[in-house]
């Protein structure tokens, strides 16, 4: 059966060649620091169920130090100038789009196709992660069509994929780390201790101020911890279900749909979301890192109020 | 009595993200020193971060993608965007990126989140459309316009995954709302709660939809 460990094989190909890709730029005066942050990487998707947790741990440490003696940096190597691509434009057409939409369109039917199918029952792809599986299928399915197709030099995919690797640079891994650390908080206890001191200012006798807690911190807490999942359940214990639903006879689905929606809202305000908010702004090579949080707050606050009003609404007056 | 001390972790990395250190020193560091202050023993801290960060590594692999990019930007991916924009009457940034909000929601509706986001589809697409659109009605973009509309890309792409998802069954936060819930003894399927997501998902076309047609009112001025 084709499970994540297969695609984290092929992972850790792709970024070994990110390694390859950095080492091979000398316009990057830190190209070391670059391959090592990558091999590093490649090594954990390879091997790291083998290295049990304390060797993770020493790996997470290391990725850390790298980054933080600020080791890894940038190339500034061109491989096609902004003419040649012009013209390769021209000349290639709207054929262009072809490759780069074949990873969704293979992400998208197969997922469609193995689970209406009987594909699902012959056990060939992990039910769990098809949708992951067929992405990374139809990543090495659009790079054969684009070397079948482009003719392109035979380490061209390693250099541009490590020149677009490298602009994203330590941002790329720091979901990942936000995500370990989400752990640890749960493992110290951070959740408790929030759901304590929200659960000590509940305000008596108002529905619309308890609901206005309840999302309020949902937001803080989401924007705390990066993702609305931790912050969920431990609000939904201090105040959802012991104020909103049993005390005052909220409707239970509404109070916990919407309420990890108003955490949503708190998501799109964060730093601490990573992989929406800093790794896109590193992609987009905008200059200000917290550009497309700046993007965000004028969505995010009225699309909060709006919610308020769905649960207060909807939860105790329909 | 609250036991306050894991909070300072929080603190931690609230300043070290004001001060402009590397995130992930500052992430590493603070998670140690929750972990110390939560009593647990070093050598755990260190493994429990370990253990957490090899569980999530799924969450890393959409990297691969950069390789098939980076190759057709070689061969001008990002020019033909701007030029199939150009070519099209009536494109504008703003509605551009309303047809990419309505879609990005339809589909994550449909569970397939992870069809679209920033490295699939921003980065190669979006963004350089509604750039080469928002030079149409505008002329040359000096640098802040230009980054307030590649920001707008990607938001429009949050907006659209968060306050779509949710209303697919099987997402995991609906699961996880489901199991929450479940774990107090109320008992609600995964769709009556899906169901809930849709006046979130209809406010946020709404709201986020209007300020898109306001970036095109304020580009179409600046001219």
């Amino acid at each position: 059966m084709i499970n994540l460990h297969w695609l984290y094989i092929v992972s850790g190909v792709i970024f070994a060649g990110f390694a390859l890709g950095s080492a091979r730029d000398e316009t990057n005066p830190k190209r070391w620091g670059n391959a090592a942050f990558w091999l590093l990487l490649a090594v954990s998707l390879w091997f790291g169920d083998f290295f049990g947790d304390i060797g993770n741990g020493v790996l997470v440490l290391a990725l850390a130090g790298i980054a933080g003696m600020q080791l890894i940096g940038r190339g500034s190597k061109q491989s096609t100038t902004p003419e040649e691509r012009e013209k390769s434009s021209d000349r290639h057409g709207n054929r262009l789009f072809i490759p780069a939409l074949i990873i969704p369109f293979t992400a998208f039917v197969g997922t469609l196709l193995f689970n209406y199918t009987a594909a699902k029952g012959t056990g060939l792809i992990d039910p769990k992660s098809v949708t992951l599986v067929l992405f990374g299928a139809g990543v090495l399915i659009a790079l054969a069509v684009e070397y079948w197709w482009l003719r392109p030099p035979v380490l061209s995919a390693i250099d541009e994929g490590s020149r677009l690797m490298n602009s994203v640079g330590w941002a790329a891994v720091l979901p990942q780390m936000l995500a370990a650390l989400g752990v640890i908080f749960a493992t110290a206890g951070v959740g408790t201790t929030i759901g304590a001191i929200v659960g000590s200012i509940i305000p008596q006798g108002s529905i619309f101020l308890a609901v206005l807690l309840y999302a309020f911190g949902m937001v803080v807490f989401t924007m705390i911890m990066g993702n609305a999942f931790a912050a969920f359940p431990v609000m939904a214990a201090a105040i959802g279900v012991p104020i909103l639903i049993h005390q005052d006879g909220g409707n239970p689905a509404v109070i916990g749909a919407v309420g990890m929606l108003s955490g949503f809202c708190g998501t799109l305000m964060t730093p601490m979301a990573a992989n929406f908010n800093i790794v896109p702004a590193a992609l987009l090579e905008l200059k200000n890192q917290n550009g497309v949080i700046r993007a965000q707050v004028a969505t995010a606050i009225p699309l909060l109020i709006a919610n308020l009003l769905i649960l207060y609404v909807a939860g105790f007056h329909l | 009595m609250i036991d306050y001390w894991p909070l300072l972790g929080i603190a931690l990395v609230v300043i070290g993200f004001a001060l402009r250190f590397n995130p992930l020193l500052v992430v590493a560091v603070a998670a140690v020193v929750t972990g110390l202050l939560g009593r647990m023993p070093f050598l755990k801290v260190i493994a429990t971060l370990g253990h957490g960060f090899n569980e999530n590594r799924y969450v890393t692999i959409v990297w691969i993608i950069l390789p098939v990019v980076g190759l057709l930007e070689r061969y001008g991916l990002q020019e033909r965007a701007r030029t199939l924009i150009a070519g099209i009457r009536g494109a504008t940034a703003g509605r551009l990126l309303i047809v990419y909000l309505g879609l990005r929601q339809i589909i994550s509706a449909l569970g397939l989140t992870t069809v679209a986001g920033h490295p699939q589809t921003v980065r190669p697409l979006v963004a350089p459309m509604a750039v080469a659109a928002a030079e149409k009605q505008h002329g040359e973009l000096d640098e802040a316009t230009a980054e307030r509309v590649k920001a707008m890309a990607a938001a429009t792409d949050n907006v659209g995954l968060f306050f779509g998802e949710d209303i697919f069954l099987a997402i995991a936060s609906i699961l996880l709302i489901q199991g929450s819930l479940a774990s107090f003894g109320i008992q609600l399927t995964p769709f009556q709660l899906s169901v809930w997501a849709i006046p979130s998902a209809i406010c946020a076309f709404l709201i986020h939809g209007t300020r898109l047609l306001l970036l095109d009112r304020r580009l179409g001025q600046r001219k």
